[in-house]
C-alpha cells in the first residue's frame, strides 16, 4: 500500500459549493460541499441512501441540483448531461454496465464515442494501447457476453480512458470484484492519479477506501459528516462518521461444529434456459443442524438458481428429487410450500417485490409465509393470530413502524429485512437459507440480523447464508464455500481459511470434482 | 417542453376513495356543458335523466332489474381484476349463459317441475365459466394474452348466439321472427312483486355479493388472488399455485356473467331474443373500476350505471336526445376516474427546457 501523495496547493479540479437536491418527501442532498484536487483520488463515503448516488449524478449531469454551485478547474459550470460532462474531461463508470453483450469490445466503445471517433476497427490500436499503458488486459475483438464482470467493468473504464479524462468517477467498483481483481484495479487507479487524473471513489468499505484513496468526504443523510485522512483514521473513526454515534464495534462470535447432517444437495446440474444466466454443474453442499454455512460468490456465478432450486421457485422431476434432501427426505420435485411444511425458512435477495409484497401491510405479510403456522382455519383468515403474529415480530426484532397496517414499502430497508427475518425464524425452521441478509441495511440493523441467525444456529437450526460481504461471512458463518461459474466450492471452517483463500475461489481456483475450474483472466 | 409525471410523495388514500364522486361530479358537469352545447336546459335534461326514471315505484324495480345483470357482470370481474387478469370477457360469457340456458329451457319446455328452472341457471351458469375457461386455458397453456383472447371471444359468442337464433333455436311458431319461444312458466324467475319486473334473480346478486365479499376480504384464497396481482414473484416464492387460481378467478368470473345471462332469458325477457344484452358485460367493467373492486363499491356503482341507462331510455323519449347519451357518460365516467386516480397518484410537471439554456455557454472554454 503507497502512502498518500500530499497534494500540492492550486486550482481545484472539482469545488461543489452548497449542492442541495431534493426529491419528492426526501432531501437528497443538503448543502453539500466537496473539493477534488488534480491527480488526488477522493473518497466519497457512506451508507445506501447517504446520498452519494445523487451527488456524483449532479456532477455528470444526470440530474441537475436545485441550488448550489460547481465549479470546474476554476470556472464555474452548469453541467446539463451527460454528453456535456464527457465534453468537459468526466468520466464515469456506474455500478450497473451499460454494455451490448452481442458487440464486441471495440463496438461497444466505438457506439459510446460516436460516429466522429472512427470505426471500431480504426479504434482498435487505442484501445490496445490504453489497456496495455494502465496495465488492463483486454482484447478489442472479443464478444461482451464472454467477458467476465472483471473484464466487462474494464471496457467501461477503458471507455472513459480513450478521451483526455480529468476527473474519472467510479461507483461502488469493487461490489463486483474478488479482491484479487480488486487490486489490480487499484494499481491502474493509482497509476491514472499519478498522471494528473483526479478520482471520485464511491464505497462504503472503509479498508479498500484507506488503502486507495488520498482523502474521504463522508456523507450521512445527505449532508457532510466530515473529511478525513482515511490513513489516519481507524475504521471505528470512519464507521462512526458514516453511521452516527450508533456504530457498534464488530463482534466475534464463536465459531461451532454442527451436528447432523440436514441440507444435503448431491450432484446438483441445473441447465438454465436463459442464454446469459448461469447454470449449476455438479453442486454439492451440505449443511448440519446448528452451523452456518456461508456461500461467497460474485454476483451472477450461480447463486440465484441455486437459491431458487432451494426455495422451489424452481423445481427438478421427481425421478431426481433426491438431488436434494431435507433430513435425508428427498425435496427437490417439491413446490415451496411442501418444503416450507419440512421446516424450510426463506429470506429472498429481494425484500420488495420477491420477500415482502410492497403494497400489503406488515400484517398481511406475516400471513405470505407463515400461513401454514394455524393462521387459516376453514379457508379463513384468523385476522386476531395474523395481527397477532405481526405485532410479536415487530416487538421482538425491534422493526420501527407506526403499526402492523403499515404498508410494507413504507418502511426502510433495514427494518423491512428485520420484519422478513423475524418473520421467518419466528417459525421455527429447521433450515433457514438467507440471501445477502444485511444488503443495503445500516450496521445497527446489521448486527441485530447477525446476532438473530447466531441465535437461531444455537438453537440448533441449520442456516446456509449466501452473501457477497466477505467481511459478513467471516463473521457469522462456521463453514466457507464459494460459487463460481456455477461450481461450488469443497467447503472449509472459517477459522482454517484465509481472505484470499476465498478470493481464490471466487474467481474458480478450486478442484471441482470432475473436471477442471475454468481459467482466470 | 416536455410533461412528465412525478409519483407524489405522500399519497392520500382519502382522496383515493373520493376520487370516484370526483369523477361523477366531473361527468355530470361536462355532461351539463354537452347539454347547453345541444341547446337544452342542463338542469331539465339531467333530471329527465337521472331522477325522473326513480320517482316511482316502477322505476325504481326498472332499475333493480338492469342493475341486476351489471352487478353480477362486475362482482366476477373484480375477482378476476384483484389478480390482475384482465377479463374483457364478461360480455361473452353472458351472451353464452344466456344462449345455453335458452337451449335447455326450450327442449324442456313441457317439464312441470321447479327443478327444471334450477337445471336452466345452472347450465347458464356452468356455459359461462365453460367460456371464461377457454381463456384461462389459452393463458396458461399458451400464455396467450388474456384481454385479446376473452375480446376475441366476445365475437364469437355474439355470434354463436345469432346462429342459434336465426337457425335452430327459432320458434317454428313464431313467423320467422329470430326469437326462440317462450319459455313455460316453470323455466321462469318467479315475480317479486305484483307491479314491475323485479324477479327472484335480485336474491343471486344478494348472494354473489355477499359471496365475493367474503372470498376477497376474508378468505386465504382471495388473499393468495390478491399477492398474485400485486406481486407474482412473491406468490412464487411462497409457493402459491399461479396456473390455479388464474383457472379459479376466471371461472368465478365467467360463472357469475353467465349467471347473468341466464337470468335475463328466464327473467325479464322470458325467451332468447339476439339483443339479450346492451352492452351489460363491457358497462360492468366500468362499474368494477368505478367500485373500487370492492364487492360494496360495485353494487352502488352498478345502480348508478343501470341508472344512466334507464335514463338513457327516457331521455331519448321525451327530450330526443340520441341513445349514445349512455354510452357517452359511461366513457365520460371512466376516464374521469382515471384521470383523477392519476392525479391523485403523481404530480404532473412541465419541464420548460429552454427557459434554463441561458447560463449554459459558459463552460465550453474551459477545456
Amino acid at each position: 500500500m503507497p502512502n498518500p501523495v500530499p497534494i500540492p496547493d492550486q486550482t481545484p479540479r472539482l469545488q461543489l459549493r452548497h449542492i442541495s437536491k431534493r426529491y419528492p418527501g426526501c432531501l437528497a442532498n443538503d448543502a453539500i460541499d466537496l473539493t477534488i484536487a488534480p491527480g488526488e483520488i477522493h473518497a466519497l463515503l457512506g451508507e445506501n441512501g447517504a446520498g452519494k448516488s445523487t451527488l456524483m449524478k449532479i456532477i455528470y449531469g444526470v440530474t441537475q441540483a436545485d441550488s448550489g454551485e460547481m465549479t470546474w478547474q476554476g470556472q464555474r459550470v452548469n453541467i446539463r448531461n451527460p454528453s456535456q460532462a464527457r465534453g468537459l474531461g468526466i468520466g464515469m463508470v456506474f455500478q450497473h454496465f451499460s454494455l451490448f453483450e452481442t458487440l464486441s469490445v471495440a463496438q461497444n466503445i466505438a457506439l459510446a464515442m460516436g460516429a466522429a471517433a472512427g470505426t471500431p476497427k480504426q479504434l482498435e490500436p487505442k484501445i490496445r494501447e490504453v489497456s496495455r499503458r494502465y496495465g488492463m488486459a483486454l482484447e478489442p475483438e472479443r464478444l461482451v457476453h464472454s467477458l467476465s464482470i472483471g473484464e466487462r467493468q474494464r471496457v467501461e473504464i477503458i471507455r472513459c480512458l480513450m478521451q483526455d479524462i480529468r476527473l474519472l468517477i467510479l461507483d461502488e467498483p469493487t461490489s463486483v470484484l474478488t479482491p484479487q481483481e480488486a487490486e489490480e484495479l487499484f494499481i491502474t487507479l493509482r497509476r491514472l492519479a499519478a498522471e494528473g487524473c483526479s478520482i471520485l471513489f464511491i464505497s462504503h468499505k472503509l479498508g479498500e477506501v484507506r488503502a486507495l484513496c488520498h482523502s474521504a468526504t463522508v456523507l450521512r443523510g445527505g449532508r457532510v459528516a466530515g473529511h478525513c485522512q482515511p490513513a489516519e483514521c481507524s475504521d471505528r473513526q470512519l464507521a462512526r462518521l458514516m453511521v452516527g454515534e450508533a456504530a457498534e464495534t464488530i463482534t466475534d462470535y464463536p465459531k461451532v461444529v454442527g451436528g447432523g447432517v440436514f441440507l444435503s444437495v448431491s450432484q446438483l446440474s441445473w441447465h438454465n434456459p436463459d442464454p446469459f444466466g448461469c447454470s449449476l454443474k455438479e453442486v454439492d453442499l451440505e449443511v448440519r443442524r446448528g452451523e452456518i454455512v456461508g456461500i461467497a460468490g460474485v454476483a451472477g456465478n450461480g447463486q440465484d438458481e441455486l437459491l431458487a432450486l432451494l426455495s422451489g421457485e424452481e423445481r427438478l422431476t421427481r425421478n431426481d428429487g433426491a438431488t436434494i434432501r431435507f433430513a435425508g427426505q428427498a425435496v427437490a420435485h417439491l413446490r415451496p410450500d411442501a418444503r416450507r411444511k419440512l421446516g424450510l425458512a426463506f429470506v429472498p435477495a429481494e425484500r420488495l417485490g420477491h420477500g415482502a409484497v410492497p403494497e400489503l401491510s406488515l400484517a398481511d405479510n406475516a400471513l405470505l409465509t407463515a400461513f401454514q403456522q394455524g393462521l387459516v382455519s376453514n379457508g379463513l383468515i384468523q385476522r386476531r393470530k395474523v395481527e397477532a403474529l405481526a405485532e410479536e415480530i415487530i416487538r421482538r426484532f425491534g422493526v420501527k413502524t407506526p403499526d402492523a397496517q403499515t404498508p410494507a414499502r413504507s418502511l426502510s430497508g433495514g427494518n423491512l429485512q428485520k420484519f422478513i427475518l423475524g418473520r421467518e425464524i419466528l417459525q421455527q425452521p429447521r433450515l433457514l437459507i438467507a440471501a445477502h441478509p444485511t444488503w443495503g441495511v445500516d450496521v445497527g440493523a446489521a448486527a441485530t440480523i447477525h446476532r438473530a441467525l447466531i441465535a437461531l444456529r444455537d438453537a440448533g437450526a441449520a442456516i446456509l447464508v449466501i452473501s457477497e460481504d466477505l467481511d459478513e461471512l467471516f463473521q457469522i458463518s462456521d463453514r466457507l464455500g464459494a460459487l463460481c461459474g456455477g461450481r461450488l466450492s469443497p467447503l472449509k471452517a472459517t477459522v482454517d481459511t484465509r481472505l484470499i483463500d476465498v478470493g481464490g475461489w471466487m474467481a474458480g481456483q478450486f478442484d471441482a470434482p470432475h473436471s477442471p475450474a475454468p481459467a482466470t483472466a | 417542453m416536455l410533461l412528465s409525471l412525478e409519483p407524489r410523495g405522500q399519497q392520500s388514500r382519502l382522496m383515493l376513495w373520493c376520487s370516484p364522486l370526483l369523477a361523477a361530479a366531473l361527468t355530470l358537469g361536462c355532461g351539463s356543458l354537452l347539454f347547453i352545447a345541444l341547446g337544452h336546459d342542463p338542469l331539465l335534461t339531467l333530471h329527465t335523466l337521472l331522477i325522473a326514471p326513480i320517482s316511482d315505484g316502477y322505476g325504481v324495480s326498472e332499475l333493480l332489474v338492469k342493475a341486476l345483470p351489471i352487478l353480477l357482470c362486475a362482482l366476477g370481474l373484480a375477482v378476476a381484476y384483484q389478480a390482475r387478469i384482465w377479463n374483457i370477457g364478461a360480455e361473452g360469457q353472458l351472451l353464452l349463459g344466456a344462449l345455453a340456458g335458452s337451449a335447455l329451457a326450450v327442449n324442456i319446455i313441457d317439464l312441470q317441475s321447479r327443478w327444471a328452472l334450477v337445471l336452466i341457471l345452472l347450465v347458464g351458469t356452468l356455459a359461462g365459466a365453460a367460456w371464461a375457461g377457454l381463456t384461462a386455458w389459452l393463458r396458461t397453456r399458451f400464455n396467450a394474452n388474456e384481454i385479446l383472447t376473452s375480446i376475441m371471444l366476445n365475437y364469437v359468442a355474439l355470434n354463436l348466439l345469432l346462429f342459434c337464433v336465426h337457425g335452430p333455436l327459432k320458434d317454428p311458431a313464431g313467423f320467422n321472427f329470430p326469437e326462440s319461444a317462450m319459455f313455460s312458466d316453470f323455466s321462469r324467475l318467479p315475480l317479486l312483486m305484483e307491479d314491475g319486473r323485479v324477479h327472484a334473480g335480485v336474491y343471486f346478486a344478494l348472494l354473489a355479493l355477499v359471496a365475493v365479499w367474503v372470498l376477497l376480504q376474508k378468505s386465504f384464497i382471495g388473499f393468495q388472488i390478491k399477492v398474485l396481482g400485486l406481486d407474482k414473484r412473491a406468490a412464487g416464492f411462497v409457493g402459491f399455485r399461479e396456473k390455479r387460481l388464474i383457472w379459479l378467478a376466471l371461472l368465478i368470473s365467467g360463472g357469475l356473467a353467465g349467471l347473468a345471462g341466464v337470468c335475463e332469458v328466464t327473467g325479464p325477457i322470458g325467451q332468447l331474443v339476439p339483443q339479450v344484452s346492451p352492452g351489460y358485460g363491457y358497462a360492468a367493467i366500468t362499474v368494477a373500476f368505478l367500485g373500487r373492486l370492492n364487492p360494496i363499491g360495485i353494487l352502488f356503482s352498478s345502480l348508478l350505471m343501470a341508472l344512466l341507462y334507464i335514463g338513457g331510455e327516457s331521455a331519448q323519449m321525451s327530450m330526443n336526445l340520441p341513445q349514445a347519451i349512455t354510452q357517452l357518460f359511461q366513457g365520460m365516467m371512466l376516464f374521469f376516474l382515471l384521470a383523477s386516480d392519476v392525479l391523485i397518484l403523481y404530480r404532473p410537471r412541465l419541464n420548460v427546457r429552454w427557459a434554463r439554456r441561458a447560463p449554459a455557454t459558459v463552460p465550453a472554454g474551459a477545456l
